[in-house]
This record gives C-alpha cells, structure tokens and sequence, in this order.
C-alpha cells in the first residue's frame, strides 16, 4: 500500500535543475521528514506534489492515481492539503471564519447562497473538530491577523484539517518560532500522527522536531537524493554527516 | 463555537446594524428633512442610483479583491437597454429595468469569461478597453443610440399594481420610493449574498488566493461569477439612471464615470457594507453644490478624495465602524 509515489521527478527552470531525478514513496499513516540544506530543492519537490508547477520529467501518483499534471482544485478534491513556509492565512478574517472558508469549501457548500439546518450544522461541527483539534477553540472569534506567529500557524494547519485530507503537506512548519511555540506546533503534529493517524509529509529544518517526530527521513542536497531511512539510519550515515557538517579533513 | 472573544471595539465603533438602522432611517425619511437642509428629492434619487451602481461594483473591489475601472460599461448599458425598450419595446418600467439588467449582466457575464485570468492591473486595464468599446458603440450608433446627442424620447411609465396605479412619472415623491423600494431590494439581494457560503467564498480570494485555491476554490470561476453578479446589479443602478433623467448618454458609459464609482466605493469604505452609499452621497452632494458654484467641481472631490485616504484609508463610513466589524 502506497499513498504517495513520487517517480524520479526532475524540475528544471531555464538551465538551473532545481530537483533532479528524485523519488519517495509515503505509506499511509507515515510522517515523513524532508531535510536538506537551504537550496537543496526541497520547496521545489513539494510545490510539485501540491501541483504549484508539474514536473519538468518524471511521475507522481497520489493513492493510486496519476496526479502529476492534475490542476490543484482537484488534488484538493483527492484529498490533498498544504501549509506554506510563509504562514498563507485570511488574515482579516477571524480564526472562526478561516476555518468555516475551509469546511464550506470541503462540504462542497462554497457556491451556496443559502445553507439548510442539515447543512449548517454539518459546518458548525466540522469548524468546532478543526478548532478543538488545533487547541483554537477559544481563540474562534479573533482576527488571524492579530495573533501570535505561532497561533497563526495552527489556524492555518486547522484550515487545512478542515479538508479531511488524506496527505497533509506541511513546509516548515515550525519556521521563525521560538522554542515554545516550536514545542507547540511539533506537539499538534504528533497529535495529528498519533492519535488521529494523518499520512503528513513535512520539510522541517528543527532537527529535534525531526528526529522526534518522523518515521522515516528523506535527505536532499542540490537537487539531488542523498538518502532515504530511518531517524536513526540517516543519523549514522555518513554521507549526511558530511552534507550537514562540512567534509572531515 | 459560542466563544466570540470580540476585539474591544473603540468607543465610537459603529455596530453594522446600527449603521443599517441609521442608513434606512435616513432614506425612508427623505422627502422630509431633505428640503430643512437645502436639498431637493431628485437629488436623492441621485445618491441612491449612484450608491446602487457603487455598491454593486464594491462586490468585486471590496469584497472579491478585484478591481475594475470600466463598469461604467455596464451601467451605460443598463440606461441604455431601459431606454430603448421604453421607446422600441413597451411603456413598461419594469420591462425597462429587466432590459437594462439583461443587456449590461450578458455583457458583464461573457466579457467576464475572456478576463477572469487576468490580475491587478492586467484586470484592471482590460475592463478599460471593453469600457471604452461599449462607449464608441454607443456614440457612433446614431440611428439607434442618437450617438453624442444621447438617446430621448423616452419617458417612466407609471407602476401598475393592480389594485392601485403609481404615478412614479410625475410625482418625485413617489418616483423616489419607487427607487428606494428598487434599491432596498438589490441591496438586501447583495447582503444575503455576502452573508452566504459563496460570499465568504469571495471573500477567502480577497485575502489570499494562494490559501482559497489549495483549499480546492476554482478562482477564476468564482471571480467571474462575482464580476457577472456586479455587472447586473450596476446595470440595474444604470436602467433607474435612465428612469430618473428619461435619457441616456454616452458618457453613462465613460471612462470617466467609471473612475467616479471606483471613487465612491474607496471614499466611503470599500471594506463597509454601506461604505459606497455612504461616498456616493458625498461625492453626489459635493457635486451638486460646487458645481453650482464652479465648473472646477471635480478638483474640490478630488481633494476630499486624497484627504480620505490620507487620513481614513479604510474609507469614512470604514472608520467610523472600526476593524473586523465587517
């Protein structure tokens, strides 16, 4: 069983290869760690799996679909969500009506003039599981905008909660945070793996929260796949050592 | 859910149904305080078409995030479509008005289609252009439109009811509670609208497309159908601009005017529901009275218009309501 494949994808923009030739497979319910040198493309493979851009070569096949040129919307509809390095919020809108955007858009209300009893309190359930979820319940009336750093992330992972989805892509999640609202944020991720058994793929540069959280870690540098394994494996493989910490004279 | 930890609202904060309690107070009493201060009833009639058109347009500024310099095109359109079916068709106000809709809504909805790609100033620019064809059309076409001369000939026709016929064509009185019955319907239509899973929809591309579309919201769609929606309510403002002047000109469908709607919306608060009422009724009344005065009317709104958004840049009726009170 296989949630996502990607198949030796390659992302060229002119004559700089951004991603080359990388592959991975995610089994469901799997928490992956993408880590990586700043430049090693690892913003690039996962804008390619969220259909930012397709690939320039390559496949990629989302629980047993093809989905490398499939529009957003309907990777959406497959049950594919995504954060943003940079937090991407409605950020005059309170953390209530985020999320409602959210629920509307996965209960495919979002062209509605008008919502039935049935269908209203469907949405009023969905917002309150994505709220208790992410710790916001009783943040639901205040404006994103006017939170903290770290709050503003969890309203954008329960945004993305809201779809149900089946892959959650998370691109450093715990970026600009302090070591609180790093502890915070990496706790809810857990939670999300543990208790509730999401399929997650995350880029993370915190190595702790790496270490800590992921079942398996995908190493990139310049594009290219340096290694694939365990927490553990990757912690005793040499190339990585050497990747991260400069070549031992 | 029940949780609604508001911010602290300044102590002037204008709660939005006080605003709608004091904007309907106001309109409905029109005919009575209006002539104490020195106004006249087809004056507001004017606010009220003029605050229609810019509240329809508001759709797409304020609360979609796209802007449009040419929807005088579609008011234009609506003068023009009740116009030519008052004089061609029938006697029939609401025919007129169904007309307008119709001719300046299917202009909006299938040249929407050709632009919902574009945006910023790539929108922008396109609306322009269409603006500007509808205008030529309208001014060359002088056997159907009486081309620079405007199209006369015309007059309202009475309201029949059934029970009871309103002389909307002599009396101003009436005529002016005929609009504002008009109005207080599209109004409600675009607030009903705006309250919906498809407003909060507009709304959530206004913020942040990137964050709507990875939420599974087909933009370009959603655009258009807000730009349709907002092209058919101006063109309704536009076919009761015909009704109130029994004429339609060319330059209902100028650049010119264009640029006055988008003035309206951001003077009196493109975030607030009433904000564009609120700037038309200025922009009307400071237009009535400077020009009385000097042809150089337009440099005295031009003025209160930097000096508003210099100093109120969230519009006037917009600070008077305070943050997140939308």
């Amino acid at each position: 069983m296989t949630m996502l494949d990607v198949r030796g994808v390659t992302k060229q923009f002119g004559s700089l290869v951004a991603v080359s030739e990388v592959s991975m497979l995610v089994a469901p319910g799997e928490l992956r760690a993408i880590i990586g040198p700043n430049g090693a493309g690892k913003t690039t493979f996962f804008n390619m799996i969220s259909g930012f851009f397709p690939p320039t070569r390559g496949e990629i096949v989302f629980d047993g679909t093809t989905i490398t040129r499939m529009p957003v919307a309907a990777r959406v509809a497959m049950g594919m969500a995504r954060t943003f390095q940079i937090t991407e919020i409605f950020p005059e809108l309170t953390v209530g009506q985020n999320v409602r955007i959210g629920v509307e858009s996965a209960l495919g209300l979002r062209q509605r003039v008008w919502l039935g009893g049935r269908d209203a309190a469907a949405v009023r359930q969905g917002i309150e599981e994505a709220l208790v979820m992410t710790g916001l319940a009783s943040k639901a009336g205040r404006l994103v905008g006017e939170l903290s750093h770290g709050d503003q992330r969890a309203a954008e992972i329960a945004t993305a909660l809201t779809l149900k989805p089946r892959l959650l892509l998370l691109d450093e999640p715990t970026a600009g945070m302090g070591e609180h609202e790093t502890y915070a944020v990496a706790n809810l991720i857990r939670r999300l793996h543990r208790n509730s058994s999401y399929t997650i793929v995350l880029i993370e540069h915190d190595m702790r929260v790496v270490f800590n959280l992921a079942d398996k870690i995908t190493v990139l540098t310049e594009g290219k796949l340096l290694a694939e394994g365990t927490p553990a494996e990757i912690a005793d493989n040499p190339a990585v050592q050497e990747a991260y910490l400069g070549k031992a004279e | 859910m029940s949780a609604t930890t508001a911010v602290p609202a300044p102590a002037l904060s204008l709660r939005p149904w006080l605003t709608a309690a004091i904007v309907w107070g106001l309109l409905l009493t029109v005919p009575f305080w209006l002539p104490l201060v020195g106004g006249y009833t087809a004056l507001a009639a004017r606010v009220l078409v003029m605050g229609l058109a810019a509240m329809s347009f508001n759709l797409l500024l304020g609360f979609t995030g796209q802007m449009s310099f040419g929807h005088a095109a579609y008011f234009g359109l609506g003068a023009y479509g009740a116009g030519l079916s008052l004089k061609y068709l029938a006697a029939s106000t609401p025919l007129a008005m169904l007309m307008g809709v119709l001719l300046g809504g299917l202009a909006g909805t299938l040249f929407g289609l050709l632009i919902v790609r574009r945006r910023g100033v790539y929108f922008a620019m396109v609306t322009v252009a269409f603006g500007q064809i509808a205008f030529y059309i309208a001014y060359s076409w002088n056997s159907l439109t009486g081309g620079y001369d405007g199209l006369r000939g015309f007059v309202r026709a009475p309201i029949n009811l059934g029970f009871t016929t309103v002389d909307i064509a002599n009396n101003d009185i009436a005529f002016y509670y005929f609009l504002l019955v008009v109005f207080g319907i599209a109004v409600g239509l675009l607030g009903l609208l705006l309250a919906s899973p498809f407003g909060r929809t507009l709304l959530a591309i206004r913020e942040n497309e990137r964050r709507a579309r990875f939420l599974g919201i087909p933009i370009e769609r959603h655009i258009w159908l807000s730009f349709s929606i907002s092209c058919a309510f101006t063109a309704l403002a536009g076919s009761l601009y015909a009704l109130l002047n029994n004429f339609a000109d060319p330059m209902g469908l100028h650049y010119s005017l264009s640029g006055e709607i988008v003035i309206m919306a951001v003077m009196g608060g493109m975030r607030a529901f009433w904000g564009p009422l609120v700037g038309a009724a200025l922009f009307v009344v400071v237009q009535d009275y400077i020009s009385s005065m000097t042809v150089n009317w337009m440099s005295f709104v031009g003025l209160i218009f930097v000096l508003v958004v210099l100093f109120f840049p969230r519009g006037l009726l917009g600070m008077l309501q305070g943050r997140g009170s939308q």
